[in-house]
Order: C-alpha cells, then sequence, then structure tokens
C-alpha cells in the first residue's frame, strides 16, 4: 500500500514538473518570434489572441490535427519511435534539476552522471529518424546532427568535470550549496571556472543543434536536416523535444555556474533581495534561454568543418588544461572547494 | 512478491527478449537497437542492485557513445542480408556446438554449486556516502596503478588507431582556417584597367 501511494506521489510530482515544462516550451516559441521579430525590426505574430498569448496553442492544434505522413518504404516502427526515443530523454533528464533547495523529484547523489547520460540518449532518436526516413536529406542531417551531438558532448561533460572538482559532488543540490557565500555572486562557479562556463553554454547551444550550430537543419543544403519527413503531430514532439532540451541546457548554465536559487546579492544586503529563491533560478535560466533567442536572431550559421574544428581542437584542449588548473587551484587551497 | 522482484523478472526479461533479438533480428539496424535495449536493460538491473555508479556509466559509455558510433557505421553500410544467410545450415552444427560448450562451462563455473547465495553472503552496507564516492575513492588510492596504467592502454590504443588510418597520403586536400581568415581581397580578385568602348566599336 506505501508502494502505491508513492507511486501516485512521484506520479504527481512528475506532472508538476513535465506540465509546466510543455506550457513553458509553448511560450518559448512564442518567446522566440516575438523577439526576434523585434530584433529585426518586425512585430512577429500578433493576431491570436491578447499579445498573441494564444498563438502557441493555435499551433500545437494545428499540428495535432495535420495527417503524419509515411514516406513510402520508410521503416514504419523506428519512424513512429524516432520522435518518442528524442522526448523521453529531454524530459527525464528534469527529474534531478532541484528548483529550489530541497524542491526537486529525485536528490541522488549521482544526479550529475544521471544528467550527462540522459542528455547523451537524445541523439538516437535524431539518428533513426534521419535512418528511417528513407529519405536522402534527413539521412545527411541525420548525420551530420549525431556526429556534432557526440563531439559536443565531451566538451560538455569535461565542463562538467571541473565543475565537480569544485564543487566535490555529484549531488547536484550540493553543487548549488557549494557556490553559497558572503561575497554574493564571486562566490559563484563562473570565477574560477570562467573558461568552463562560456565553452558548457556554447557547446549546449552545439548539442541543441540550435543557431550559429543548426547545420543539421540547413534549410538551405538540406531542406530541414533529419525531421524533413515528419508532419503534424510527429513533427511536433521533435520541436518540443528541442525546446525543453534548450530550456533544460539554461536552467544547467545557471545552476552549475551562477549559483542556481542563490542571490547574486548574498551576504551584502539583508531583506529579501539577499535571501536564495526559485525566484533568482528562474531569472537566471530566462537569461541563458534568452541568449539562445539572441544568438539565432545575430549570428550567421557556422560551416560544418569549421563546428567540428571548434568542437574538437579548441574546446577539447581548453577542458582538458582547465581541468587540471581547476584541480591545482583547489589543492593549493587558492580557490576553496566548496562544500 | 515485493516490488523490486517484479521489476527484476520484468527487466530481466525484457534484457534476455532483446538479446535474442539481437542475433535473430534481420535488419542490422535493428538489431543494433536490440542492443541498445541490452545495455539500457542492465543497466537497470545494476541500479536495482544499487550499483548507480556503474548502471549510469554504462549508460553513459556504451549506449550514449559506443552504440552511437555503431549505429552511424551500420546505418552507411550497404549491406545485402541474403548471402550473409545462405551458410546458415552448414554452420549450425557447430555453432549450436560452441554454444553448447560455452553454457556448460558458464553453468558448471557460476552455477549454484560455486556462486550460490550460500557460499556468498550478501555484502556488508557500503560505507558512509554514495557508492560512487566509494568507487571513488577505491579506484584513485588502492587501485590507483592499474586504473592509470588501463587509462593509458586505452590511450595507445587511440594513438595507434588513428596513426594508422590518418598515415600522410598524396593528394590530400586540408582547409586552414587561420589561412582561410588571413585572405586578402587582392589573392582572389584582379581588377583589370581598360578603356571605355565606344558604341561604333562595339559591333555596329
Amino acid at each position: 500500500m506505501d508502494d502505491l501511494l508513492l507511486l501516485v506521489w512521484t506520479l504527481i510530482k512528475v506532472l508538476l514538473i513535465a506540465v509546466p515544462l510543455i506550457i513553458a516550451v509553448a511560450f518559448f516559441t512564442l518567446a522566440e518570434r516575438k523577439v526576434i521579430g523585434w530584433m529585426q525590426v518586425r512585430l512577429g505574430p500578433t493576431e491570436i489572441g491578447p499579445l498573441a498569448l494564444a498563438q502557441p496553442f493555435a499551433d500545437t492544434l494545428k499540428a495535432v490535427f495535420k495527417e503524419i505522413v509515411l514516406p513510402t518504404n520508410a521503416d514504419k516502427f523506428l519512424y513512429l519511435l524516432a520522435p518518442v526515443l528524442t522526448l523521453a530523454p529531454a524530459f527525464a533528464a528534469w527529474a534531478v534539476i532541484p528548483f529550489d533547495q530541497g524542491v526537486a523529484l529525485s536528490q541522488i547523489d549521482a544526479g550529475l552522471l544521471y544528467l550527462l547520460s540522459m542528455t547523451s540518449l537524445g541523439v538516437y532518436g535524431v539518428l533513426l529518424a534521419g535512418w528511417a526516413s528513407n529519405s536522402k536529406y534527413a539521412f545527411l542531417g541525420a548525420m551530420r546532427s549525431a556526429a556534432q551531438i557526440v563531439s559536443y558532448e565531451i566538451a560538455m561533460g569535461f565542463a562538467l568535470v571541473s565543475v565537480i572538482i569544485a564543487s566535490g559532488s555529484l549531488n547536484i543540490e550540493k553543487i548549488v550549496l557549494a557556490q553559497a557565500g558572503n561575497a554574493g555572486f564571486f562566490e559563484w562557479f563562473w570565477l574560477p571556472l570562467l573558461p568552463m562556463f562560456v565553452i558548457y553554454f556554447i557547446s549546449g547551444v552545439a548539442e541543441t543543434n540550435r543557431a550559429p550550430f543548426d547545420v543539421a537543419e540547413g534549410e538551405s543544403e538540406i531542406v530541414a536536416g533529419f525531421h524533413v519527413e515528419y508532419s503534424g503531430a510527429a513533427f511536433a514532439v521533435f520541436f518540443l523535444a528541442e525546446y525543453a532540451n534548450m530550456i533544460l541546457v539554461s536552467f544547467l548554465a545557471a545552476i552549475m555556474f551562477l549559483g542556481g536559487w542563490l542571490s547574486p546579492l548574498q551576504g551584502w544586503i539583508g531583506g529579501p533581495l539577499g535571501e536564495p529563491s526559485f525566484v533568482w533560478l528562474f531569472a537566471k535560466a530566462g537569461f541563458f534561454a534568452f541568449c539562445y533567442l539572441w544568438f539565432r536572431a545575430t549570428f550567421p550559421r557556422y560551416r560544418y568543418d569549421q563546428i567540428m574544428r571548434l568542437g574538437w581542437k579548441v574546446f577539447i584542449p581548453i577542458t582538458i588544461v582547465w581541468i587540471a588548473v581547476i584541480a591545482i587551484l583547489i589543492v593549493t587551497k587558492i580557490v576553496e572547494r566548496g562544500v | 512478491m515485493n516490488y523490486e522482484l517484479i521489476l527484476f523478472f520484468a527487466l530481466s526479461t525484457l534484457l534476455l527478449l532483446a538479446a535474442g533479438a539481437v542475433v535473430t533480428l534481420r535488419n542490422p539496424v535493428h538489431a543494433a537497437m536490440s542492443l541498445v535495449l541490452t545495455f539500457f536493460t542492465s543497466a537497470m538491473l545494476w541500479i536495482l542492485l544499487r550499483a548507480e555508479f556503474l548502471g549510469i556509466t554504462l549508460i553513459l559509455v556504451y549506449v550514449g557513445a559506443v552504440m552511437v558510433l555503431f549505429l552511424f557505421v551500420v546505418m552507411m553500410l550497404d549491406i545485402n542480408i541474403a548471402p550473409l544467410r545462405e551458410g546458415f545450415a552448414r554452420y549450425l552444427p557447430v555453432g549450436v556446438l560452441v554454444a553448447v560448450i560455452m553454457a556448460a562451462q558458464m553453468i558448471f563455473v557460476l552455477g549454484a554449486r560455486h556462486f550460490g547465495l550460500d557460499k556468498f553472503a550478501a555484502p556488508p552496507a557500503l560505507v558512509e556516502g554514495s557508492n560512487t564516492e566509494a568507487l571513488g575513492r577505491l579506484l584513485y588510492t588502492e587501485y590507483v596503478y592499474p586504473f592509470e596504467i588501463a587509462a593509458v592502454i586505452l590511450l595507445v590504443a587511440i594513438v595507434a588507431a588513428i596513426a594508422l588510418t590518418h598515415r600522410r597520403r598524396e593528394g590530400m586536400k586540408t582547409q586552414d582556417p587561420s589561412k582561410q581568415t588571413q585572405v586578402k581581397k587582392g589573392d582572389r580578385l584582379r581588377v583589370i584597367k581598360m578603356a571605355s568602348e565606344s558604341k561604333e566599336g562595339h559591333g555596329a
């Protein structure tokens, strides 16, 4: 009976994370169109609902009621499985994200490892979608995308290793608490790990296949990449996974390097502004999410060989060197380990 | 029957089915995906045994990296399946023999007589803290030499593989981004001075 209660309670908590996440994705797509519109001196969507707030729901309804076209000779099972395989890890990774102290679905000790392994699973959906579509554009897009995701995963993993060294824990809540202190935002990991912070976020952009690293879509050469054959709800699932992953990377960057829910003024002023709160976490994550849109409106697309060069020959060597640097800083006690 | 036992049987059934599918499915991509499912399910079993570090690492390394590359190669190969199945009847007796010998060895060595629960008591609960931390401490203190040597051997294997495939070849075209960005207008573009042509001279 206790097991059953636990199961129901966990299910409720899962829904409490998943449903707001889906709504956040819906409004994120609207924000993207609005922000990029303003940056390009356009208005973006204006028509549906006040401030176009109903636009994402109209888009969702449209996608859901469209027919899912199955290409000739497509591998039906894998074709329909691929969107699910992309979506599942994108949502499963949220299980270990703490939103405030003690507010997480699961506070496992190997939380960071779990996160890394979940984000490494997303590539299967992309690969299978490209292969099962039986289309050369989709296949080329999948190959590009998979190679890119696998490459940047290494740099991303190494950047997180430096966070582990600096905090001395794999538990995400402890990583945040290790950044607490009396010097406000100078206590956070972005300072001793500055190169890692930059590399982590750039790798995150590359990992989610977003502009300026969106050669997987590359609509000017390969139409729309791995999901070119998908339509209707199946396409919407890919879309949902991509945006959920963007929000995830934004949250992780805020948690790992900008002190999660800690206040930037902690130790300097009293009152509610100096107190840790989930509002800080959402504000920080919101900033990174905005950066995603900002990048897309600002930078031209990278050339593919340049992307691979940046990942393998620039980021990975820097991360390896900085792991050694931070280890020496910790051992010589120049930087104090958090916990 | 408690919750863990039900999970164990469900996962082991799935594991066996997936492992069987790896060798019986005709399509190599389907087989590779079954192997992914096999790895994933065994990782779940390990986590059920409270070896969360090993389980998550299995997913991270084998499912997240090794199998992706595997799938990459399998997808790009144009495998004609018919000839692969031709010799099935001919090789069947040898295959069955090898399988029986292997099964017999495993039953003999790993059977209940030597590895039963009565021979090995359940290990005592791990030291304070997580499994991951305990494993890390052991690897970097007591077993640091074997660990480092294994790492160096792997590194040598990587270097060797790259050196073997990436020998200097004739006629290889590579791009040097630093040279590409230093290109001046004058290197690519030639402006020619010429007198303007009159209308009469233009074939009128």
